[in-house]
């Protein structure tokens, strides 16, 4: 999703060589990253991968092994949590039970002793913020996950933290509230204009909220850069195979020019173009390909271009309303995944065990080294 | 068909395995209350058993005879009502004391590494292996006026005369503390080791420093466990019997005590018995008070 990014070029927050090890097991491994005035930042990864250490660090819960986080020149790593200008949005949301929300919300105000009548402006102002005013006297376990979560959004946002962390901010909801709260909490914290720096495991949640993804594995950041880029340009398989589908060839250069390059793979039938000069100086032959399934076609007939083609046999379909997912078995056993958009209602498609072909345009797929 | 609904009707399965609590609470604790009852309201005799008898069957009349007097006679007078006081009094003192020693004490087992938490309730529990009479008099040694703590100072040379220590109440606090603390620790660790850790740490997120959230969150959080433990110290130690009377002197005057004089060695049967009555009408307040609690836990 294309979103105008709000965020501004200057650094807020710097996390320098950041490590920490649990035992034996490393679960940040040497993380360094700039977090800009403004945008919205997401750590994506499987768990394990070690967001959330990451995360515990940002919020003082845990400290480094080594390494140093810093806003502008000052130093926090050693800081304790309840002396950082940062608030976080909990997972399980941890919500106070035996507070009402407006207590929840005021909490944090009545930790920096604010004058009551300041807190109560600031209470209701947060409240109108996240359209809960009518809830402000209902204890947590009387509201909806929904609403729970927008408490838990207004509790972090009161005391106008420097950064916003949050923890799986849809974890606890299905999937359906989870689309709705995904745009309206993006709204909320650009009207705030708050940075914010989120964890997730959910592949569309970050694409949808984050104005730039950090793809984290085994305590390492893969890739860094905006969902465009992590998605339409994944540096490696794992990224690749990490956000969305992917199909991926083993295959091997036969030219290798300025603005093209030709590969062969096994699997396929016609040879591989690729309309744009990739790997100018790489001695390895050995490359991989990536196509994603939305950037292929598929017909009965044979496609007239001589490369980026193939032949196989439909061997399975999954019929997902918006788009079709067939799965193509080609020559060498290779089950390939192709997704045809249902554009048109009841239209004439392939059949199970048809003879298909699959094609691609020039520039539809991802030349990688590993 | 009609069958069918008959069978509906007869005691299933669960029925069956639920009469057995209710059959033993009926022979154990009704009835017996019951006979109780009926003593309280009946007239001390040179008898076998020492009361009159409630029903008299007199030329085709059946008499009951209801005497309050003994309920006139226990409200008369204010020993009685100073034991009641003082039982109570001394009840209260000692679930606070227990409260400000356990809930600290669960507090650390709740924070505890998992793999030492079994072992620290054990070594909670593990003086309840030994009989309560033996403890109790354990302490005796340990307080009396030649007894381990007198010996050990005087040895030291910090005291010349021993320090009155048994038969006083210092002693009987000290003994009702010791053996309920479990009562209190149990509870309130069952309830500690509940808490979403992520509450704290979402206090401390918001500024809170240590204090400010044990004070807003844990305590608030724990009210319950607080409650059920006090009551568990609370109600038994009202009628305790005893610690007063091994640990206390004369001047520990508490309602358990006073029972029994009633009972055997004044052999006043119906008194004792509304002695017993009036503790037990006494305590349904606190006991309702805690059911109360009880229901307000099942539902958050």
């Amino acid at each position: 999703m294309s979103k105008h990014s709000r965020a501004q070029d200057e650094v807020l927050l710097s996390i320098k060589n950041i490590s920490k090890q649990f035992g034996e097991m490393t679960a940040v491994d040497d993380v360094s990253l700039e977090i800009r005035k403004g945008e919205i930042f997401a750590l994506l990864g499987a768990s394990g991968s070690g967001k959330s250490t990451l995360l515990r660090i940002l919020a003082g819960f845990d400290t480094p092994s080594s390494g140093k986080i810093l806003i502008g020149n000052d130093d926090i790593t050693l800081l304790p949590p309840n002396e950082r200008p940062f608030n976080m949005m909990f997972q399980s949301y941890a919500l106070f039970p035996h507070m009402s929300v407006e207590k929840n919300i005021a909490f944090g105000l009545k930790q920096d002793k604010m004058p009551k009548d300041q807190i109560a402006d600031r209470v209701s102002e947060m409240l109108r913020l996240v359209h809960m005013e009518k809830f402000a006297r209902r204890k947590p376990h009387l509201l909806s996950g929904g609403q729970r979560q927008r408490v838990a959004l207004a509790r972090s946002l009161a005391k106008h933290p420097k950064l916003l962390l949050l923890d799986e901010p849809m974890g606890a909801l299905d999937k359906k509230l989870r689309t709705e709260m995904q745009l309206e909490v993006v709204d909320i914290i650009e009207r705030v204009g708050v940075t914010c720096v989120m964890v997730t495991h959910d592949q569309e949640e970050a694409m949808t909220m984050a104005d730039r993804i950090a793809i984290m594995d085994e305590g390492f950041i893969q890739q860094l850069g905006s969902p465009v880029d992590v998605y339409e340009s994944p540096i490696n398989r794992m990224v690749a195979e990490f956000i969305g589908s992917v199909n991926i060839f083993n295959s091997e250069i036969i030219e290798d020019e300025e603005h093209y390059m030709t590969l062969r793979s096994a699997d396929l039938d016609g040879d591989i173009y690729v309309g744009r000069g990739v790997s100018s100086g790489i001695d390895e032959r050995q490359m991989l390909f990536a196509l994603r399934p939305e950037k292929t076609f598929l017909s009965i007939d044979k496609p007239e271009q001589s490369h980026n083609f193939t032949a196989g046999i439909v061997d399975d379909i999954a019929y997902l309303g918006g788009h079709t997912v067939y799965y193509v078995k080609l020559k060498t056993g290779k089950i390939i995944q192709c997704f045809l958009a249902n554009t048109e209602r009841r239209a004439e498609r392939p059949n199970f065990d048809q003879p298909v072909y699959v094609f691609w345009q020039d520039d539809a797929g991802m030349v990688m080294r590993s | 068909m009609k069958l069918a609904s008959i069978k509906k009707r007869l005691p299933s399965g669960r029925h069956w395995i639920l009469s057995g609590p209710y059959l033993w609470l009926l022979v154990f604790f009704f009835l017996p209350f019951v006979f109780v009852a009926k003593i309280s309201v009946a007239e001390a005799a040179l008898a076998i058993p020492p009361y009159s008898d409630m029903f008299d069957w007199l030329d085709g009349v059946l008499n009951i005879r209801l005497s309050f007097a003994n309920y006139q006679w226990v409200l008369d007078d204010p020993l009685y009502l100073y034991a009641y006081w003082n039982s109570i009094r001394m009840a209260f003192w000692s679930t606070l004391l227990c409260l400000m020693l356990g809930f600290p004490m669960a507090y650390a087992i709740a924070k505890a590494p998992k793999s030492i938490q079994p072992v620290l309730l054990l070594l909670v529990l593990l003086p309840s292996w030994t009989s309560f009479l033996i403890r109790v008099y354990a302490w005796m040694g340990i307080l009396k006026n030649n007894g381990l703590i007198n010996g050990v100072l005087m040895w030291l040379g910090v005291i010349d005369d021993p320090i009155q220590m048994i038969n006083t109440n210092f002693a009987v606090y000290i003994g009702i503390v010791y053996a309920y603390l479990p009562f209190m620790v149990l509870p309130l660790y069952a309830n500690l080791v509940k808490h979403d850790q992520s509450l704290l740490e979402a206090a401390s997120d918001l500024g809170a420093g240590k204090l400010t959230q044990l004070l807003r969150i844990t305590l608030p959080l724990s009210i319950n466990g607080i409650v059920a433990g006090s009551m568990l110290v609370f109600i038994p130690v009202v009628g305790e019997y005893v610690i007063p009377e091994l640990l206390g002197g004369t001047q520990t005057i508490m309602i358990g005590k006073v029972l029994w004089q009633e009972f055997f060695n004044n052999r006043d049967w119906p008194v004792a018995s509304a002695l017993a009555m009036i503790m037990v009408i006494i305590l349904i307040v606190p006991i309702t008070l805690f059911h109360r609690f009880q229901n307000k836990e099942i539902k958050p």
